[in-house]
């Protein structure tokens, strides 16, 4: 392995190679940032650019755009609520409010800081461990991963802080509602399509996503400032912050970014969830961990709600190359346009990879390591210019946001009855937060709603419709009992406080 | 939705191919066409039998209709029987949207192909758009990729005949995994399959994932006995080495396979390929459409062609004009009656 490592860091410290992950990680930051347009259209963009180079360069270059928009995808999430890519959602619920806060300096620092500890955490993983990691993935099965989703929807909890817990689950269900619809492919029928041929295909998590966030937001900054004195509103995000980050708050950062990057990294690995599922998962773990003070914190601007979503979903990332470069599976579609185009120069990804062409498998792992340094470096000193998009004014900025909102979500399918759809959730998601419901856990349950339910019903019909795999598969009998302790974890907890001081009470009285 | 809507697809997708990118074709294959690469007009058009042709592909970047509609392409452009191709994306609706618009704006698509495959007749017969191949031009059929079934490297079976036994004796022992619904090729192939035997398709397992990745991972994972895909596809997982393909639905083994052996071989008569082919518009004159299906025969002839052909896997299937219609229809009467008996259609 070691010679392998050493193949790999030659190769990966040609000067040419070293320039690709530079061009890649420019690239991907800014593609990233462009609401809408995520990894996918990234890649695809650079994709000719790749085939007059070497295969190494190629895919170093490829890798480097990929988690470059990732690492992109954050600044839109908390600058202006407009998420950059799917997995970047979740940036949204603490980026977003800490910019409103003036914090947005700070924000971004932290987010790029999350970000590379994620990377650099799971490039480690990657080297020491991929041809491990690849069987371990494979041992997961339909029920296993219905569990895992049941576990990410508990994260319900970390949206329903402020005596919201009606409204929260609400809106999971109507979340987990809109992904049936379109064709059920367990069934081949159709659902909620209304005959029409658009919907067949379902909803993409992008729309909703984009409607609940970036359109509602823009629309409801021009609604408010009917009512609201216009300097009020400007001064309120013109106001980058500090880019420092205290010691005091590293350290409570610390273990987060750690933790998350694990989880992430884990996520990641299977070929059936991803860096959006990540995101999540890190989100709801990091609030089911927090203490009942910092629960309240979270999705109003807590450094522990902005850090676990953004080490995750770039340890994600990473992770997802360990089904593509030993096993040959993407896990997700930009994964799967990779794998096409190892493909096409020949290079066939799955077990004997790290024999045929070593060179390539090893220098596109050793290139992550200087992929994330090339972020962090490119990112923090350019923090304080991308932020002066704030300054814009807002008569300018709204339809700027709503031009790439809509164009963004347009390029990914060509299909123009997406931004009908995408209207449309963004008039309901006006009308709904104009009642006080909480966006976040809507899309909670659309992303893991369609993934539980196609689980699900696979592990049924594997199991000839008995339940009995919750118990007898053993990964899926150990999340599940993780689910039930993280719900039951804050009744006891409450009940046990309860009583603690009802005692304390009690002992005061006879006292006396 | 009116058809003005979908204009703007059109001058934001078109390519206008050069020779450099046709070399790197499988590049543009899989980008999802959101940037226009400039094209530089070829000089060497004097055998060229076609000016131009504009491919209309009902998917998205990066599938099969897309790969086959720019591999033809490419073929055609660098072997100089058509001056200038270019690609249009238009997904949505299982391909039922780019049917509608080829419909809708038939008197300007004189030049357009519309590419297209087996799920042409099935989705038509399922009822998941409401028009047919009748309402097009059938131009030819180019390419088949026959049927495949997959197993693990470590699986039991190394003959059809043990999946039969194991079927036999209790159907819930077979699962098969695909990477599309319930009701799609990958499920019809194994169902037809079964019913040669003499047994019910209607107890077959069929285990649907949402893409051919997540389907392998079901395979490999052991969730699933066997995997059913196309055998392009299947080829490209055998090399990487942890499955085998166990037997082929062609009718006879094929060139770049083989030691794979067909089903038909091991005692089971049935045999399924996956066309691809290209529709002009309603309307198109014969004679234009003769003359589309000429370029695209001779195209065979080409080494282009050919590197196109070897790099996917595919195999040459010509059916041109009213052959091909002839096929189209005895096609939609065989699929339909398995549909039938499997309970899709009543």
């Amino acid at each position: 392995m070691l010679d392998g490592i050493l193949t790999g860091l030659s190769t990966a410290i040609m000067p040419i190679n070293l320039f690709m992950v530079f061009v890649g990680c420019f690239v991907g930051t800014f593609i990233g940032m462009l609401p809408g347009l995520g990894p996918i259209s990234a890649i695809a963009l650079m994709i000719p650019i790749t085939y007059g180079l070497d295969p190494s360069t190629g895919i170093i270059l490829m890798a480097g755009v990929y988690y470059g928009a990732i690492f992109g995808g954050s600044t839109s999430s908390i600058l202006i609520n407009a998420p950059g890519c799917s997995s970047t959602v979740v940036t949204a619920f603490d980026g977003y409010p800490m910019a409103q806060k003036g914090q947005a300096g700070k924000a971004l620092a932290l987010a790029a800081y999350a970000s590379f500890t994620g990377g650099t955490i799971s490039a480690v993983f990657l080297l020491v461990a991929a041809p491990a990691l690849a069987s371990v993935s494979l041992s997961f099965q339909s029920s296993d991963y219905f569990a895992l989703m049941i576990l990410g929807l508990t994260a319900v909890a970390a949206f329903s802080g402020k005596g919201q817990v009606l409204k929260a689950m609400l809106m999971t269900v109507l979340g987990l509602m809109i992904s049936t619809v379109g064709t059920d492919r367990s069934s081949g029928v159709e659902r909620f399509t209304f005959g029409n041929i658009d919907l067949m295909d379902g909803i993409s998590f992008l729309l909703p996503a984009m409607a609940t966030f970036a359109l509602a937001e823009v629309v409801m900054a021009v609604l408010k400032r009917d009512h609201m004195k216009e300097e009020e509103n400007e001064a309120d995000t013109s106001h980058l912050g500090s880019m420092k980050v205290t010691k005091e708050e590293v350290k409570e950062v610390a273990p987060t970014a750690l933790r998350s990057s694990v989880l992430g990294f884990i996520v990641g690995v299977l070929p059936g969830a991803g860096a959006t599922i990540a995101a999540f998962l890190a989100y709801g773990m990091e609030r089911n961990l927090a203490s009942v003070k910092e629960k309240l914190k979270f999705g109003t601007g807590s450094l522990r709600g902005l850090v676990a979503p953004e080490a995750a979903n770039n340890a994600s990332s990473s992770g997802s190359f360990v089904p593509l470069l030993t096993l040959g599976i993407p896990g997700s579609g930009t994964t799967a346009i990779m794998l096409g185009a190892l493909i096409a120069y020949g290079i066939q990804p799955g077990p004997r990879m790290m024999v045929d062409n070593p060179d390539v498998f090893w220098s596109v792992i050793v290139s992550m390591y200087f992929g994330n340094i090339v972020l962090l470096i490119l990112n923090l000193p350019l923090i304080p210019y991308i932020s002066k998009l704030l300054m814009i004014p807002r008569t300018v900025l709204v339809p700027m946001i709503l031009f790439f909102a809509i164009t963004g979500v347009y390029l990914v399918s060509f299909n123009t009855f997406d931004i009908y759809i995408m209207v449309f959730f963004c008039i309901a998601a006006i009308g709904l937060r104009m009642l006080n419901f909480p966006m976040a856990p809507l899309l909670l349950g659309f992303v893991l709603g369609g993934l539980m339910e196609d689980n699900l019903r696979r592990a049924l019909m594997i199991s000839d419709g008995s339940l009995s795999f919750l118990w007898e598969r053993p990964i899926t009998f150990g999340i599940m009992v993780v689910t039930i302790f993280v719900l039951i974890a804050p009744i006891v907890q409450n009940f046990l406080q309860k009583r603690r001081s009802e005692e304390q009470v009690l002992a005061g009285n006879s006292q006396n | 939705m009116k058809r003005t809507d979908n204009n703007p697809a059109i001058s934001n997708q078109v390519f206008s191919t050069t020779r450099r990118t046709l070399l790197k074709m499988t590049a543009v294959a899989a980008c999802t066409g959101l940037f226009a690469v400039p094209g530089i007009a070829s000089a060497d058009s004097s055998k060229a039998q076609v000016d131009s042709i504009h491919f209309l592909i009902p998917g998205g970047a990066g599938g099969g209709w897309d790969g086959t509609a720019r591999g033809t392409g490419e073929a055609l452009k660098k072997s100089g029987l058509v001056d200038t191709v270019s690609f249009q994306n238009l997904s949505g609706g299982g391909g039922g949207k780019a049917i509608a618009y080829l419909i809708e704006t038939a008197k300007q698509q004189q030049g357009t192909l519309l590419v297209n495959s087996t799920p042409i007749v099935v989705r038509s017969l399922m009822g998941v758009f409401p028009q047919s191949f009748r309402d097009l031009t059938p131009v030819a059929a180019t390419i088949a990729d026959y049927a495949a079934l997959v197993v693990r490297n470590d699986s039991k079976y190394t003959h059809w005949d043990q999946i039969v036994a194991d079927f036999k004796e209790n159907p819930r022992n077979v699962k098969v995994a695909g990477g599309s619904s319930r009701g799609s090729l990958d499920h019809l192939v194994p169902a037809a399959a079964i019913k040669e035997e003499g047994l019910d398709p209607r107890a077959l397992r069929y285990i649907a994932y949402d893409a051919g990745g997540k389907a392998m991972a079901g395979l490999l994972s052991g969730e699933a006995d066997i995997l059913s895909t196309g055998l392009g596809e299947a080829l490209e997982m055998s090399k990487a080495g942890q499955v085998r393909i166990l037997a082929i639905t062609a009718p006879e083994r094929v060139s770049d396979a083989p030691n794979v052996p067909t089903l038909k071989e091991m005692g089971n008569n049935t045999v399924f390929a996956n066309w691809r082919g290209f529709f002009g518009a309603p309307g198109l004159s014969s004679e234009k459409a003769e003359e589309y299906a000429k370029v695209l025969g001779d195209m065979y002839q080409t080494d282009a062609w050919e590197t196109v052909r070897s790099r996917n896997g595919w195999v040459n299937v010509y059916k041109p004009t009213t052959e091909f219609t002839a096929f189209l229809e005895k096609q939609e009467e065989q699929v339909g009656t398995l549909m039938r008996e499997l309970g899709f259609l009543k």
